[in-house]
């Protein structure tokens, strides 16, 4: 969910009679299910691959605060404030673990955040949606984390250990942001006529952009079928997306609200519903830069870095002058012994 | 132009009694820092009574490459395995 359209190094899959003798043993290990390490043999393609979907999910963490962020100080109540400033530190983390996944396979953490500043790197289309009321923040912890949950799971057995750890990790902390949302969302929409509206119109904006969180569809998704057979790629975009609305559908029913995709249908044949494809255009033009809020996002975190500069190299100054003090001390010490 | 600050693998030992394991890396100036740090990304939800912090570059590895003949020699002494011994049943628990 949080690394859509990633592109794959190479062109298109290889077939074994393509590869050297060490990449062979590489897909081997893959095949046999092996986790692969930082400082192990890797195909240059599979590594430039995991940096850019590694990369891009840390950004989508680190973006995905600032549409909840912005709700942090008028929570209705102080509970409601302590919950979500805890989420919002979680993304945080989230993002710190995928970041030290991304620097074992030999890029600096600062030349991602650099990528991601000059727009060569995404980050999750879904995070240029704004919060526009309370409801979007019981709607965004629901259903977008939620989407990643369904994504993340999947991605647990990814083939690259760092990650598949990251994952693991993420997964465990991440229940608490649905059911946070998922509560929001129960009080709304058993409170007032005006709070179910708020509700009702929460899911209404965001059903679709959901939806898109997992990528264009298998069919059109060109990058797809090589990060699979490497396993940095689990499971395919409609499948993981089949799997989220079947599990979203029953939870919209028990709220008493209503999708808004007039045509879902259970389809007893396949065992899951039947639902309209989002607007694939619309899609596009987000991840060309065209949402709602992208230029507000980026904007946001460009200001964050910069503003911070003096504190990153504050920090770093005090650390080498205590530690050049710390020696000078030693120095001396070890002296006045003889 | 970055003056990045240095990576830090922390290691945190759980509530019970046990060896402090890998959690995970992160960036700080110092060491004072990085276990500041590492207690609030790694022990939000009371996952550790004490964290070690030290900076990656002093950590030595074994290299990957090994992994077969490095350890292979304990493959054929199975004899160190309790298993490998037979003892009657009406010896009782051993």
């Amino acid at each position: 969910m949080y690394a859509q359209m990633v592109k794959t190094s190479g062109s298109g899959v290889k077939s074994r009679s393509e590869m050297g003798a060490q990449e062979q043993a590489f897909q081997a290990r893959i095949d046999a299910g092996d986790k692969i390490e930082p400082r192990d043999w890797m195909p240059d393609e599979y590594r430039k691959t995991l940096i850019r979907q590694i990369g891009q999910h840390a950004h989508s963490e680190i973006v995905g605060q600032l549409p909840e962020g912005n709700w942090i100080t008028r929570a209705p109540t102080l509970e409601r404030k302590a919950i979500l400033l805890a989420k919002v530190q979680d993304e945080a983390g989230h993002g710190l673990y995928l970041y030290c996944a991304a620097e074992t396979l030999g890029v600096s953490r600062d030349e991602l955040l650099t990528e991601l500043h000059a727009g060569r790197m995404k980050y999750s289309s879904i995070f240029n949606y704004p919060t526009l009321n309370w409801a979007d923040i019981g709607a965004v912890g629901w259903l977008v984390d939620g989407a990643a949950i369904v994504n993340q799971v999947a991605l647990q057995r990814t083939s690259y250990g760092p990650y598949s750890r990251a994952m693991v990790r993420i997964c465990k902390e991440e229940s608490f942001h649905a059911r946070q949302g998922f509560v929001i969302m129960m009080k709304m929409a058993s409170g007032t006529p005006a709070q179910r509206a708020m509700a009702q119109d929460a899911l209404d904006r965001l059903w679709y952009p959901s939806l898109m969180m997992f990528g264009p569809s298998d069919k059109d998704s060109v990058h797809s079928e090589q990060s699979m057979a490497w396993k940095i790629k689990v499971k395919s975009n409609d499948e993981l997306r089949q799997k989220y609305v079947d599990q979203t559908i029953p939870q919209i029913e028990y709220l008493g609200l209503k999708c808004p995709d007039a045509d879902i249908r259970w389809n007893g044949e396949k065992g899951g519903y039947d639902f309209s494809e989002p607007d694939w255009a619309e899609f596009y033009e987000v991840i060309k830069g065209n949402g709602p809020c992208n230029k507000e996002r980026l904007g946001a975190r460009v200001k964050a870095w910069d503003d911070g500069e003096w504190v990153r190299d504050g920090l770093m100054a005090h650390a080498q002058k205590k530690a050049a003090a710390k020696h000078a001390a030693a120095q001396e010490g070890s002296g006045n012994v003889e | 132009m970055s003056n990045e600050w240095p990576l830090w693998e922390i290691f945190i030992r759980g509530q019970h009694g046990m060896s402090h394991r890998h959690v995970g890396s992160l960036h700080a100036p110092d060491a004072e820092t990085a276990i500041r740090n590492g207690r609030d990304v790694y022990t939000r939800r009371n996952e550790g009574v004490s964290i070690w912090a030290v900076e990656s570059a002093h950590i030595a590895a074994s290299a990957p490459g090994d992994k077969g003949p490095y350890y292979d020699p304990s493959d054929s002494k199975i004899y160190r395995h309790p298993t490998f011994f037979d003892i009657p049943d009406e010896v009782g628990s051993m």
